[in-house]
């Protein structure tokens, strides 16, 4: 109980300095923020007075002295504010509130969809001779390596465009979900595959392979009850490590395929220069990571109780 | 196999496909990015509306865009801005992954916690959402470009070089040295330092790859460099529009890009395993 507690508070002194580091990234900006927002809203890029000032700098504060914002800052996350977007005026944690399902969906579809394969593809090809596993192993070295852009592009081209059997616009609906998840989880699944593979190589050649083989337990069953056990650990660790670069590649195939979510809000509000939007999805998103991480980590000590004794 | 025949060590010739494939592309970009015009007679930037939107074909292999421009001139032409996107980002990334991971292998354990600390904080900000941050802030440019790569992609570097330095630091010849009274920064500097820093050249060779692979990421969503360059990414983001008339504006510089970092990332395993010199095997 008391790891448990520790990880806890580690968890949220990291996301304090989270908050602290994207305060500061803020601060940095460049010129005045209440010339920026007012340009942004007209689209003109002109010197303002200080008339027209003063009601922007009263009303997001910017007139306070750096540290009392700050404090503010902090103050609002801990409650749940993530401040007021410039562009659209609402507070932002409605708006994510409004488009964060359709990504939830897509990142959750593409994590079953990159096990599914990575597992089916560890079952099936390693160590089943030279062939089968270089190619297993070749095919997750390419797909690891593929970028979200491309391979969602080549999906849609392939498979929306040409074979017309997925919409090209996904939209809300369960058959477009199918090319977006494919799109994170392929790469994703060549990722882990590489891990589990190896794992799994070396768990097939331990003394208790041997004696379950040899109390007759069929291959299929060696590897099913006794090898995967253990070759998945390392990648449940990577999986949440994993929920960050799915978010990166949401915000891209939700691009690519026309999907509402957070991701293309995200891309909008940093063209718009929406500084409030796009630091209080970043702060969400390290959010879910921090949480994520720890629940891994929980995890891992479910799947393996040595990990107590030894930490 | 006829190894009994020959006593002495024999040189390793053995052919080698994928690297010989890889090493071609590489020194074909990095020709790209030096001389152009050697690679393409083409004009980049000559605009014949009468070949808008070409599928590739013998004239244009890698067909024409929608001002009539030719793709494969256009990727020619762009290899010297990605590859110099690729390289700052991976200098600067080098760079505070050098700092950090150093100093925390070789600190006390305060400052090597306090820097994990900082490293774990850094990895709870995905690449691509510390770059749109960053694009915010400071608006989009190169310059932010190679900024927000070089930070994104530090903390994993960081850890690896922390964890380099600390086996280093471990191993027998280190402690030799300090048996033989040699003071510990003549020890670093002599010893750990470039024993540690031998394995970076793979890590640059990835880097560079990844990097290219995010700031053309970035580019691809229009937060990039600025049309009419025909670096990678800006041709990715000025071919979305086309998508479903055109799908070779998307294709074939996102084929130049995967290409290029799958072939850098063959030769940074190569060098790694001729390190560790457990290949010939």
């Amino acid at each position: 109980m008391k790891t448990v507690a520790l990880k806890v508070l580690g968890a949220i002194a990291v996301l304090w300095a989270a908050a602290t580091f994207t305060f500061f990234v803020q601060a940095a900006l460049p010129g005045d923020r209440a010339t920026l927002i007012l340009n942004q809203d007209s689209g003109q890029i002109i010197k303002r007075s200080d008339a027209e000032l003063a009601p922007v700098n009263e009303k997001f504060g910017f007139d306070d002295p750096i540290y009392a914002q700050y404090v503010n800052y902090v103050a609002g996350l801990a409650q749940g504010d993530l401040g007021t977007s410039y562009r659209l005026k609402a507070p932002v944690t409605e708006i994510i509130g409004e488009q964060i399902w359709p990504t939830i969906f897509l990142t959750i579809a593409a994590l079953i969809a990159a096990w599914v394969m990575a597992l089916a593809l560890t079952l099936l090809t390693a160590k089943r001779g030279r062939i089968p596993s270089a190619l297993g192993s070749g095919y997750e070295t390419f797909t690891a390596a593929l970028p979200h852009y491309w391979l969602g592009v080549i999906l849609l081209v392939v498979f929306a465009i040409e074979l017309q059997l997925f919409p090209v616009e996904g939209g809300s609906s369960l058959i477009g979900l199918v090319l977006p998840a494919l799109t994170l989880g392929i790469p994703l699944a060549g990722f882990l595959g590489q891990v589990t593979r190896d794992e799994f190589e070396k768990v097939l050649d331990q003394p208790f392979v041997t004696s379950a083989r040899a109390r007759g337990m069929g291959d299929f069953g060696v590897r099913w009850r006794h090898a995967l056990r253990h070759a998945v650990l390392p990648a449940i660790t990577l999986s949440g490590w994993a929920i960050g670069a799915l978010f990166s590649g949401a915000v891209i195939a939700e691009i690519i395929f026309a999907r509402q979510g957070i991701g293309n809000i995200l891309v909008t509000a940093a063209n718009m220069r929406d500084i409030p939007l796009v630091s209080g999805i970043v702060m969400l998103v390290a959010l879910i990571y921090v949480v994520a991480n720890l629940l891994v980590d929980l995890a891992y000590r479910v799947v393996d109780p040595r990990i107590e004794v030894s930490s | 196999m006829s190894g009994a025949l020959l006593a002495l060590p024999r040189v390793q010739v053995r052919f080698r496909p994928g690297l010989t494939l890889s090493i071609a592309l590489v020194a074909f970009f990095v020709i790209a990015a030096i001389a152009p015009s050697l690679l393409t007679t083409q004009d980049p930037l000559k605009i014949n509306l009468g070949d808008a939107l070409q599928a590739p074909s013998a004239a244009h292999i890698f067909g024409t865009d929608q001002s009539g421009r030719d793709l494969y001139a256009r990727v020619v032409y762009g290899a010297r801005e990605s590859l110099f996107i690729g390289l700052a980002a991976t200098a600067l990334s080098m760079s505070i992954a050098f700092v950090l991971g150093v100093s925390a292998a070789l600190g006390n354990k305060l400052t090597d916690g306090a820097i994990n600390r900082f490293i774990e904080l850094l990895f709870a900000f995905p690449v691509l959402l510390l770059s749109l941050l960053f694009v915010t802030v400071f608006g989009a440019g190169l310059t932010t470009l190679i900024v927000a790569v070089g930070v994104g992609t530090a903390p994993g570097y960081a850890r690896m070089i922390r964890g380099q330095v600390l086996a280093v630091k471990g191993s027998g010849y280190v402690e030799a040295a300090g048996a033989l009274g040699h003071s510990y920064p003549k020890v670093i500097r002599r010893h750990i330092l470039p024993n540690a820093m031998r394995p970076l050249v793979v890590l640059v060779t990835l880097g560079v790859g990844q990097s290219i692979v995010w700031a053309s990421g970035l580019a691809f969503l229009g937060l990039g460099v600025a049309p009419p360059s025909p670096e990678w990414g800006a041709l990715l983001d000025a071919g979305r529009t086309y998508i479903t008339q055109a799908w070779w504006l998307e294709v074939m510089p996102g084929l130049a890009i995967v290409s290029f970092a799958l072939a850098l990332t063959a030769i940074g395993r190569y060098v790694q395993q001729r390190l560790e010199g457990g290949l010939q095997r």
